[in-house]
């Protein structure tokens, strides 16, 4: 079974089902409505933080982080959320601390963030209001200035999808722990603050929040001991729907390997190259050797064992359009590549049939440069020989659509998957 | 009577007609949940959003769109030209079609429905006991053009980023969140008279 969340119409484009809309007005209801009865439309208490005297937002904010936190990460770790679907903000590190320090000035003078100036306005509070149209103005005037920063915006520190698992090199129940560890600890200095600065009276404080400090530790170390899924178990539950004859089945993707499905004929993947209507990302599983001795041009170069490492930037820069393209010299460590695209939720990937050496058997014919090593290739070996390390000098690295006409029955089907980068607060 | 409870109002607007709607906003404010329960609450709310939709929570995204349909309908020509409002809006394309707009409604709704209903939707103005209404109001234009600015530029705001990026640990968001704590740490003390 695939994980059931998060649900399938929510990777759609949206407007093809109106009641998501629906689902995102009563998240958002129940957003608006919590921040309003924390406190959070009342701009003192906002800015009460930052003298150490009412800790509500602290409190408040990181409550809600590690409670979403362990609740996420314990519903990957049970199987019934697909934690690759999740949209995780990506890295633009440089733009993320510039614009953070700008966003904690503005908190400062202005007393609010947006999601709280709403719910002030809202609320009738005329600081509020102001704010929002403050704000509404600074979006504006972003969208107008940004063109001189347009490079330094979108590639300054951009290191994709990546998560403090993968920062630290960590697992993912660790750092769970270590998240609810330190707002525990913070929770804990913020109320000595709230005592000494803000002659706060502790005591009073309801007893159930040590009930609640245990609930987190308990969750998080949960995480630890269920882990989460490996890429083998991801792959071993997998299922596949494909529709045959008006009939919906589901099928293995071992199965769909058998059935030769995603093993796409060399003409099919030329007429893709030229196709300007798919955004084609063709990578090469081989080893560095046998990739600067040739391959096909535009064909990136991830050995199959960094594979894994790279899908989360890959399902980054995955949009509704892209097609996959794996190759190896023949089909073997293209198919392994393949198995790990799937069980880490990479949609639309294909494999080159036959590999590099079809390839070139097919479009290096009058090259003759390129000759075939005197014994037949085996074990995803390349089957020729190269007078040098040309790389994609070759003409059979770029063969022109237009000269080749080649039978074969075309199998990429694009599966609308609205694109994981499209989600967030941008 | 903690700090965390509502402040009386600075001054009652007579609002004609009637005394009813007068008693209406005037009624005394219910005191706001504990900060421990409201987290969890919301916490709730953030898990939930992404369990079902894969997608955390948001306030500027939704504004940004706003504003570009506006955008589109004044000078639809503009917009065709400026690479950052292409991406929701060029050609064909309806900005408001996104989950943040929803999301950005939805929360207006709650927050006002949650105001009425605890007695705290008050026309009024929260700020500092040394400082005028105007330059509190000043202050908030200014700092609402700021936060906006910077969250525009670091792609998301306290929602998007620190709730949301925090909840999924995003090594991004996490840094980001440090940063917005630190800018206004570090010019708190020099507007401490606008605030206390």
């Amino acid at each position: 079974m695939n994980p059931i969340f998060p649900l399938e119409a929510f990777t759609q484009p949206l407007s093809q089902n109106w009641w998501t809309y629906l689902v995102f007005g009563l998240i958002g209801f129940g957003f608006g409505y919590v921040l309003e009865i924390s406190g959070f439309g009342n701009s003192k208490i906002l800015a009460a933080q930052f003298y150490f005297k009412n800790l509500t937002v602290l409190k408040v904010m990181f409550t809600a982080i590690v409670t979403a936190m362990v609740l996420i990460f314990l519903s990957s770790a049970i199987g019934i959320l697909d934690f690759n679907l999740v949209y995780v903000p990506e890295t633009y590190l440089w733009p993320g601390i510039v614009g953070g320090l700008i966003m904690g000035v503005g908190f400062i003078v202005g007393g609010f963030c947006p999601g709280t100036s709403l719910v002030s306005a809202v609320t009738l509070k005329i600081d509020g209001i102001v704010f929002v149209l403050g704000a509404l103005v600074g979006i504006w005037a972003f969208g107008e200035t940004v063109d001189p920063i347009w490079q330094w915006w979108n590639t300054s520190g951009y290191y994709g999808r990546v998560t403090l698992m993968d920062a630290f090199n960590l697992p993912t129940g660790v750092v769970v722990l270590l998240v609810v560890l330190m707002a525990l600890f913070m929770f804990w200095g913020g109320e000595q603050l709230e005592r000494l600065i803000g002659k706060r009276d502790i005591k009073k404080e309801p007893k159930l929040r040590y009930a609640g400090a245990g609930l987190l530790l308990i969750g998080a170390l949960a995480v630890i001991l269920i882990g989460q899924p490996t890429t083998a178990e991801k792959y071993a539950r997998l299922v596949i729907n494909r529709t045959v004859e008006e009939q919906t089945i589901q099928l293995t993707p071992d199965e769909i390997l058998a059935n030769r499905e995603v093993q796409i004929h060399p003409g099919e993947l030329l007429t893709t190259m030229g196709d300007d209507s798919l955004s084609l990302v063709m990578i090469d599983v081989r080893s560095e050797a046998d990739y600067n001795l040739f391959h096909l041009h535009g064909a990136q170069h991830i050995p199959l064992a960094e594979i894994k490492a790279a899908t989360p930037k890959l399902k980054a820069e995955t949009t509704q359009n892209t097609v996959y393209v794996l190759m190896s010299n023949d089909e073997a460590a293209a198919t392994e590549a393949w198995k790990l695209l799937m069980a880490e939720s990479v949609t639309n990937a294909y494999i080159l049939e036959g590999g590099i050496n079809n390839w070139i058997q097919i479009f290096a014919a009058e090259e003759p440069e390129i000759t075939p090593t005197p014994a037949a290739p085996s074990n995803d070996r390349l089957g020729y020989t190269f007078p040098a390390a040309l790389g994609d000098n070759y003409e059979a690295a770029a063969p022109s659509p237009h000269e080749w006409e080649l039978e074969y029955t075309p199998k990429i089907k694009l599966q609308l998957k609205r694109s994981v980068s499209g989600g967030g607060c941008g | 009577m903690t700090t965390a409870a509502p402040a009386k109002p600075k001054r009652t607007f007579n609002l004609q007609p009637g005394n009813l709607l007068k008693t209406f906003f005037t009624r005394p404010a219910k005191p706001y949940v504990h900060p421990y329960l409201g987290g969890v609450m919301l916490g709730i709310v953030l898990f939930l959003a992404f369990l079902i939709t894969r997608n955390g929570l948001g306030a500027s995204g939704g504004l940004n769109r706003i504003i570009a349909a506006g955008e589109d309908l004044v000078a639809p020509g503009h917009i065709d030209q400026t690479p950052y409002l292409l991406k929701m809006a060029g050609g064909a394309k309806n900005p408001l079609d996104d989950w943040s707009v929803p999301v950005v409604i939805g929360a207006a709704l709650g927050g006002a429905i949650a105001g009425l209903l605890n007695h705290r939707t008050k026309l009024e103005i929260n700020k500092g006991p040394r400082i005028s209404n105007r330059t509190r109001l000043i202050m908030a234009f200014i700092g609402g053009a700021i936060f906006a600015y910077g969250a525009r530029m670091a792609r998301g705001c306290t929602s998007g980023q620190a709730l949301s990026g925090g909840a999924t640990l995003s090594a991004g968001s996490w840094a980001l969140m440090m940063c917005i704590f630190a800018g206004a740490y570090a010019l708190a003390y020099f507007l401490r008279k606008f605030w206390n």
